[in-house]
């Protein structure tokens, strides 16, 4: 009993730890970010000071230009999303039917770019798609093109460069989740008279889609934001939410300018998502 | 070829093993199931039953063979294009959708009109007891309900042959026994043809007009219960179905339809049976234990008798199992109704007792490996 009593007693400080790390880490952070967002920048960098207060940088956020990026930055987002489930899902669901021994290791094989710098992931794809890369050499080669494609530095090259750095967030979800999925629930569809294409939307799909969901959670989040890939593969070109962040905080020394278009970022994903889990939960609810 | 309204010629159906191998699951089987029939695949597990109902189903392929349903070939059809549907064993209900959604699933497929699906789902939800249901989950359902649903999901198509994979196999055995009978009146009501597939040889018995069993991926024998349990054909099915006390031995004297077999342990026995053995033969006695009895007195002419020492004396409710062992070490179960509530039990452990029967139960069984599948 006093054991039972003392373990309850103590369960709050078990927290402590957390809560620091957390407090020190991640809320001070983001609340200097919300503070320096508000105050007018410095020469070099930084803040001016004394702090005055402003609101410029919000303003400037709606320009049209800052709107264009920021929209871009959401199609390119919502194409690798796209291309990352509609290549993983399948992927995801070949694995789950092979026999166990074959499944770790088809895992394995997905997982292990992972041990690669992301880095040097992305200068690989570059070499590949360059003038004079591997994919133009073998086009040339074969004499199905006359001179060199121009595959890198555009929105292609920045898609396939994050769909490649991404995929793996999208097949390990959709693979629990299939891997999980009852496949005598797609028989009994079949004996019910569907075919497979309506077994596979009426009762795979749904089933199947929270799976999808956290894969496009995983995806669209960090890629909406991305700024290595759209820098390397898109040489300058491709610009989005991603670099320009990145260029306020370097190059331009704007800190407001890139904590206000950071906190617009982040509300923009927080609020999606939390609309999503909203609407999901309703429908969960039992009748 | 539509005398039947399911038809197995010489179906064949192997799958891959780990080694390289190749795994016969139905081998060589052959049926013919009628209209209107409750047909029973009775047998072990891994005998190749649920195999044989997949590839009815559609869901296998066999390797050879025929499946002819409602004297259609079926070929490559696929299951969605079969006159069949299923109860699985797990149930397998759609946990995303509602009772009604279920039930209503096999006629939105086959494009019936809105109201017409209303109506017929109500109807079969009736049928199987479960009205007022309707918007429930699967989940929320007890593992009886989701039975229902599940044979309201299959029945609603009205469908020419339903194919149940031990579909009472996770019911508690009070609501097993009642849904048995329930199943087999909902049956000759619905007059549908049913094929059952378990491994319990009582729910075969006792809902079945006709039983196949099956081992090994082979059909050992079909026949009516009575048939079967009476007169097994060989010594798997006659241990398969019900218990039975095996007595081998010789054969020392034959006449036109009885033999004299001498046992492993020298006593001589008497048994019918018109198989025209001959002396010397291998033979062994197959005898149910409700048909012996205990005691030599008082002695009616011409029964068998064989002494024995009761080795233990089991209680089973509705009747008592004695488990005795004669020379030789053989042993055997005798099982007597308890008659009187209370009653003195006629002997206890420890007791040197006779065990007698009449030579016209029972069956002979030629000791004949090539035989002994009854084949």
């Amino acid at each position: 009993m006093s054991g039972k009593a003392e373990h309850r007693s103590r369960g709050p400080l078990m927290v402590v730890p957390a809560a620091l790390w957390l407090l020190l880490f991640f809320t001070l952070p983001l609340l200097i970010v919300v503070a320096i967002s508000f105050v007018e920048r410095g020469r070099a960098g930084g803040v001016k000071l004394p702090l005055v207060f402003t609101l410029a940088y919000y303003q400037r956020l709606v320009d049209p230009l800052y709107l264009g990026i920021f929209w871009s930055s959401v199609r390119i987002a919502l194409i690798v999303t796209g291309a990352c489930v509609f290549v993983g899902y399948p992927m995801a669901l070949f694995i789950s039917r092979v026999a166990p021994r074959g499944r770790n290791a088809m895992l394995l094989l997905v997982m292990i770019p992972f041990w690669t710098n992301f880095l040097v992931r992305t200068y690989a794809i570059k070499l590949l798609l360059s003038t004079e890369g591997v994919v133009n050499n073998l086009l040339l080669g074969a004499g199905l093109v006359e001179a060199p494609l121009d595959l890198l530095f555009n929105n292609f090259a920045v898609v396939l460069g994050l769909v490649y750095g991404y995929l793996p967030f999208a097949v390990l979800p959709m693979y629990a989740s299939i891997e999980k999925f009852d496949m005598t629930l797609v028989e009994a569809a079949a004996d019910l008279g569907a075919n497979l294409r309506r077994a596979f939307l009426r009762v795979m799909l749904p089933l199947t889609a929270p799976g999808i969901v956290a894969s496009v959670i995983l995806v669209f989040v960090p890629v909406v934001g991305a700024f290595i890939t759209p820098d390397i593969l898109g040489g300058g070109k491709v610009e989005m939410i991603g670099t320009l962040i990145n260029r306020q905080f370097g190059v331009a020394r704007n800190w407001p300018f890139g904590s206000a278009m950071s906190l617009a970022l982040m509300v923009m994903v927080v609020v999606g998502v939390a609309y999503y889990f909203r609407t999901s939960a309703e429908k969960e609810r039992p009748l | 070829m539509s005398d039947y309204a399911v038809e197995l010629i010489n179906v064949t159906k192997s799958f891959p093993t780990d080694r390289g191998g190749e795994l016969f699951a139905v081998d060589g089987v052959s049926l013919s199931i009628r209209h209107g029939e409750f047909f029973s695949l009775l047998g072990p597990s891994g005998c190749g039953k649920t195999t044989s109902l997949r590839l009815i189903a559609g869901f296998e392929k066999p390797n050879d063979g025929e499946v002819w349903i409602g004297g259609k070939l079926q070929g490559n059809l696929p299951a969605f294009q079969r006159p069949v549907n299923t109860v699985f064993q797990n149930y397998a209900l759609f946990p995303h959708m509602s009772v009604y959604e279920n039930v209503a699933f096999g006629l939105e497929m086959h494009r019936v009109a809105k109201p017409e699906i209303q109506r017929s789902v109500s109807q079969a939800l009736e049928m199987v007891q479960l009205p007022g249901l309707e918007r429930r989950r699967p989940r929320q359902l007890s593992g009886g309900q989701q039975q229902r649903v599940a044979l309201a999901r299959a029945l609603v198509n009205r469908p020419k042959v339903l194919l149940l994979d031990e579909p009472l196999g996770a019911l508690d055995l009070k609501l097993r026994k009642a849904m048995q009978l329930e199943l087999k009146a909902l049956q000759e009501r619905v007059g549908i043809t049913f094929i059952y597939v378990t491994h319990d040889q009582e729910e075969a018995l006792t809902m079945s007009d006709r039983i196949a069993v099956m081992d090994h991926g082979r059909v050992l024998q079909v026949g009516a219960p009575e048939e079967i349990y009476e007169r097994p054909v060989g010594q798997f099915v006659a241990g398969f179905i019900g218990e039975t006390n095996f007595l081998p031995g010789r054969v020392v004297e034959a006449r036109a339809d009885e033999v004299e077999v001498e046992l492993l342990s020298g006593e001589r026995v008497r048994a019918v049976t018109s198989q025209g053995l001959s002396r010397g033969q291998e033979v062994t006695l197959a005898v149910r234990p409700e048909r012996m009895l205990l005691g030599s007195a008082p002695s009616e002419p011409g029964w068998n008798l064989l002494a024995v020492e009761v080795e233990d004396v089991v209680y089973t409710g509705a009747t008592t199992n004695y488990l005795t062992r004669a020379s030789g070490g053989l042993s055997i179960m005798v099982r007597r109704p308890n008659e009187d509530a209370g009653g003195e039990r006629p002997v206890d452990r420890g007791v040197k007792v006779a065990v007698r029967w009449r030579p016209a139960t029972g069956s002979v069984f030629v000791d004949d490996p090539a035989h002994q599948d009854g084949t």
